[in-house]
């Protein structure tokens, strides 16, 4: 295979969406009926769209691990969710969101999707106050707003700081309106291991029901993988325990591209690690830095003393506290984009200024707007994050600032898919964060949620119908054919194998020792010699996994060993690839650091020349070296400039 | 943060291999705990030495470990979600425990969630109650603008309040009755205060509680003890109101 057409539609930018879905094609409601349709995963993503097809009359079956879909990890977004409706009259337009976009992704992203994924913003946001979400509101009963990191105007929506939750809840109650009327079939606690092809079309999933162990087979018209991120490569992040690559991992086994898997986002307000007993990070909402300034002490001593806990950080005088965010960067100060801020962090930490004891840890503080504010309005708007802080770190933020640090958050990279959100897979959709398509090589806070609810509500329900028009005629899949027994088989074999090694260390061992490796070498700062001794780090573990690994219980019955297990042995392929996809990239943009490629100040250095791609890795074979495509970002509209928001 | 390490505790937790069969609790020693260790980090050092030891590690359920998700699910000394006040299991520190003491651990245990194994049990009835009724019948699209119809401050904020329940179960565990009364009533009260839930608000209360009902769920008799673990503080009050719209529904029969 070559690179692959991208399928963005002819027309001016801002037609072409609107040109599209006059153009494709439509499914009658009688025949919507004869077609099933998979869904992997029922995050934001997931169940926004499996409710929207099921109310447009596709048979639906969703899966996902956890015991209810209420649980995916979207439920633990916390800052808001972008929209362009300018409710602020601070002169926001869908452009201005796209244009925004474009450039806090460095330039990486593809026009067209960030275009639609404006367009169709403020339809999300009434979505959503129509099926009851608890937006923040004003007194007057307006829609209240807040500004997020990277942008100059307010227009993240927001509900406390559980956005995440509440948005999911809305999406959630319309798949269980739909699963109440049996439109569709949910399967908790189950986890996809396989997509199946047939004639290079996929017809289907093979999953393991993880409360029985047993292995069985679905087969559908489509299937949609909305299984989210893949951060939990790194072992610690803010993503929750079972978060995982795996269904994204299968897919590009069967065919489908991954695209810019080294786009990994650190967040630069998570709690710092305590210790090795550790096993996963939180994050304090990206909003804290619309009131909290970011600080460390101006002089090497004073850092040094609060190192080893001498003094406290009410000890240190005014005139004494470096707020370098706001030196280094006037203009945008405490709310550059994440990668910005996260760098400024591991910078001053690495120059030997950060506050805890293991000098990895930078103040947020909260004391300037509580004097402005008063101590009400700042529980007001993050009253459950600091009870949060105060539950972990043992310490009050009313009285002294946080520390923070940054913190593996999110992936813009994976599954490569076209303008219709289709994989190189013909039938096999891949949408939310699962997919590369619209954050380039770094995202906005609160444009994640926007991105699956917009992928999920508005633009799979139509451009899958593209797809499905041609296959009205295939009759219901059936999963006795060769290919579903091929690939059950293979399923089987895998879980078997792992289960009879038999050896002496468990799965997290190798978890974290892949964690470590990733972030020391494929982290927040990269370079040449680093990533290729991490490729070989990474195969060494590998052979290490599969001839040590101990796995105890049976595989017929809850067996939480054998679940990490399986997505540990896809994270450390994944992770190759990461590392490939890193090693290749030899400029600095976005989230994706090399140190090869800075300007004399020792910013970030984009190169258009050579970076203004999209890379496509296709799978060749267990332990073969993948091969990468590439496909060639145009842009008509937005002029590249190196990022500045000094 | 001021660290110290914790020795000589005893973890007696409840084994069980599955619904079908009888469980009973098993102790084990472990050591060197940070107090900065989260209770579910704990356990997971616990299990490592279980894998280690070619034991069986302790099935419990888990996902976000930042007291959002409502999966994890421990009754601890007694109490669901632990020792410490408004707060999940995940985000209960080693910190409130003592050198050489006994810790308990134990499933959520009301007949309408079985255990499956060990600690986990099964939710799915929650997951029925809301399928029953818990949302505003609207499809995608062809609704009004987000500021169309104004929603008073108070009333958003109410509404956010019923609407943190994270579906949890801890308000059934503690529950003498198992009922899961302040669970429904949290659904009722977010939608029914809000103009875009309002409209369907009786019907949806008398259908969620027949299913409740129906799943085996026990009657309230306002003890007030779930309002006391509930993570989120999910006010009894909820309950008034869940009791008002389903009076309404019954009224219009
Ligand atoms: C702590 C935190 C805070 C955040 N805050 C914000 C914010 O304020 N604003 C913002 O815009 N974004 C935020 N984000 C990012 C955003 O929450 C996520 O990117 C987004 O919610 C992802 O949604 P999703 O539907 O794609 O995936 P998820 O919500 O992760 O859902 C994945 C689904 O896939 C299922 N699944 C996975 N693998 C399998 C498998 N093999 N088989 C079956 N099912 C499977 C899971 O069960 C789940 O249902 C935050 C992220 C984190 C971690
Ligand atoms: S009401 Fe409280 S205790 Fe009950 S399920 Fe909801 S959050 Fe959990
Ligand atoms: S694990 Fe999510 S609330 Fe505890």
């Amino acid at each position: 295979m070559t690179a692959i057409n991208s399928k963005i539609p002819e027309g001016s930018l801002a037609e072409k969406w609107t040109k599209h879905k006059a153009k494709i094609k439509v499914v009658s409601p009688a025949n919507k009926r004869k077609l099933d349709i998979i869904v992997v995963g029922t995050g934001l993503a997931g169940a926004s769209a499996a409710a929207s097809l099921a109310e447009m009359g596709y048979n639906v079956s969703a899966f996902c691990y956890q015991d209810s879909a209420r649980r995916a990890h979207s439920i633990a977004a916390q800052g808001g969710i972008n929209a362009s409706k300018n409710y602020q009259n601070d002169n926001d337009s869908v452009h201005r969101l796209f244009y925004d976009t474009v450039k806090g992704g460095d330039y990486r992203a593809r026009e067209a999707n960030v275009h639609r994924l404006a367009e169709v913003s403020g339809s999300i946001i009434d979505q959503c106050v129509a099926q009851g979400v608890p937006f923040a509101r004003e007194y007057g009963g307006n829609l209240s707003n807040r500004s997020f990191g990277g942008v100059l105007v307010s227009r993240t929506f927001y509900a406390r700081g559980q956005t995440g939750q509440q948005l999911l809840i809305g999406a959630y109650s319309a798949l269980n309106r739909q699963i109440g009327k049996g439109a569709i079939k949910m399967y908790e606690r189950h986890e996809m291991l396989d997509i199946v092809k047939i004639d290079g079309k996929a017809r289907g999933i093979i999953a393991r029901d993880m409360v029985t162990g047993e292995v069985k087979k679905y087969g559908a018209h489509a299937v949609v993988i909305a299984s989210g991120g893949y951060g939990n490569a790194f072992f610690l992040s803010t993503n929750a325990m079972g978060c995982n690559g795996g269904a994204a991992w299968q897919a590009y086994k069967k065919g489908a591209f991954m695209s810019n898997p080294c786009y990994v986002q650190i967040h630069p307000t998570c709690i710092p690690v305590h210790g090795d007993q550790q096993s996963k990070l939180t994050l304090m909402s990206e909003s804290l830095r619309n009131d909290g300034r970011i600080w460390v002490p101006k002089k090497k001593e004073d850092a040094e003393k609060l190192q080893k806990g001498e003094i406290g950080p009410n000890d240190i005088a005014e005139e004494d506290r470096d707020f370098y965010l706001e030196r280094r960067y006037p203009s945008y100060g405490n709310l550059v984009p994440r990668d910005v801020a996260s760098r400024a962090a591991k910078e001053r930490c690495d120059a030997g200024f950060g506050v805890n004891n293991t000098g990895l840890a930078v103040y947020l503080d909260f004391k300037y707007s509580i004097e402005r504010l008063g101590k009400d309005v700042i529980e007001a708007r993050y009253g459950n994050l600091f009870q949060m802080y105060e539950k972990i770190a043992d310490s009050d933020p009313y009285t002294g600032p946080m520390q923070i640090y940054p913190a593996i958050h999110y992936t813009m990279g994976g599954t490569w898919v076209d303008y219709n959100l289709m994989t190189s897979v013909p039938g096999l959709y891949a949408i939310g964060e699962a997919n590369f398509s619209d954050h380039g090589a770094n995202r906005l806070g609160a444009s994640a949620l926007m991105q699956g609810l917009a992928d999920g509500y508005f633009v799979l329900p139509y451009t899958i119908g593209d797809y499905l028009a041609d296959e009205i005629q295939i009759p219901k899949i059936d999963v006795n054919s060769p290919e579903f027994e091929k690939s059950i088989s293979a399923v089987q074999a895998r879980l078997d194998k792992m289960m009879s090694i038999k050896g002496t260390k468990p799965v997290d061992y190798f978890h974290k020792k892949l964690g470590l490796v990733m972030w020391d070498y494929v982290g927040m700062s990269r370079n040449e010699a680093g990533l290729k001794k991490a490729i070989a780090l990474i195969a060494d573990i590998k052979k290490e996994f599969w001839s040590d690994v101990r796995i105890p219980g049976d595989q017929g019955e809850v067996n939480q060993e054998l679940e990490k297990a399986g997505r540990v042995a896809d994270f450390i392929e994944l992770a190759d690839v990461m590392t490939r996809d890193a090693l290749n990239r030899n400029e600095s943009c976005g989230g994706h650091f090399r140190e090869e490629s800075v300007t004399p100040d020792g910013e970030a250095l984009r190169n258009d020349e050579i970076g203004a791609y999209v890379s496509q890795w296709e799978f060749q074979g267990e332990d073969k070296e993948p091969i990468m495509h590439k496909e060639d970002l145009k842009f008509e509209v937005v002029e590249l400039t190196q990022r500045s928001y000094k | 943060m001021s660290e110290k390490i914790l020795n000589n505790l005893k973890i007696k937790v409840w084994r069980q291999k599955n619904a079908q069969t009888k469980g009973q609790f098993e102790t084990y020693p472990i050591d060197n705990i940070s107090t900065d260790t989260s209770f579910l980090e704990m356990l997971d050092i616990l299990n490592y030495q279980l894998v280690e030891e070619g034991k069986d590690p302790i099935v419990f359920d888990h996902d976000c470990r930042e007291g959002i998700c409502g999966t994890c699910s421990l009754f601890i000394n007694g109490r669901a979600h632990g020792p410490d006040d408004d707060i999940t299991t995940c985000q209960l520190h080693m910190r409130k425990f003592k050198n050489d003491e006994t810790i308990t651990i134990e499933p959520w245990r009301a007949k309408s969630f079985p255990v499956i194994k060990d600690l986990m049990v099964d939710r799915t009835a929650f997951e029925k109650i809301l399928q029953s009724g818990g949302f505003v019948s609207v499809n995608t699209g062809g609704v009004p603008d987000g500021n169309a119809i104004p929603i008073g401050y108070d009333d958003a904020e109410a509404a956010m309040d019923a609407a943190s329940c994270i579906g949890c179960g801890a308000c059934v565990a503690t529950c003498k009755n198992s009922s899961a009364m302040l669970f429904v009533s949290a659904k009722v009260s977010h939608l029914a205060r809000l103009p875009q839930g309002q409209v369907e608000a009786a019907r949806r209360a008398k259908s969620m509680v027949a299913k409740m009902d129906e799943l085996g769920f026990g009657n309230c008799s306002n003890t007030g003890a779930c309002e006391v673990e509930c993570p989120k503080g999910i006010s009894i009050t909820n309950i008034a109101t869940l009791n008002r719209e389903y009076l309404k529904a019954k009224i219009a029969d």
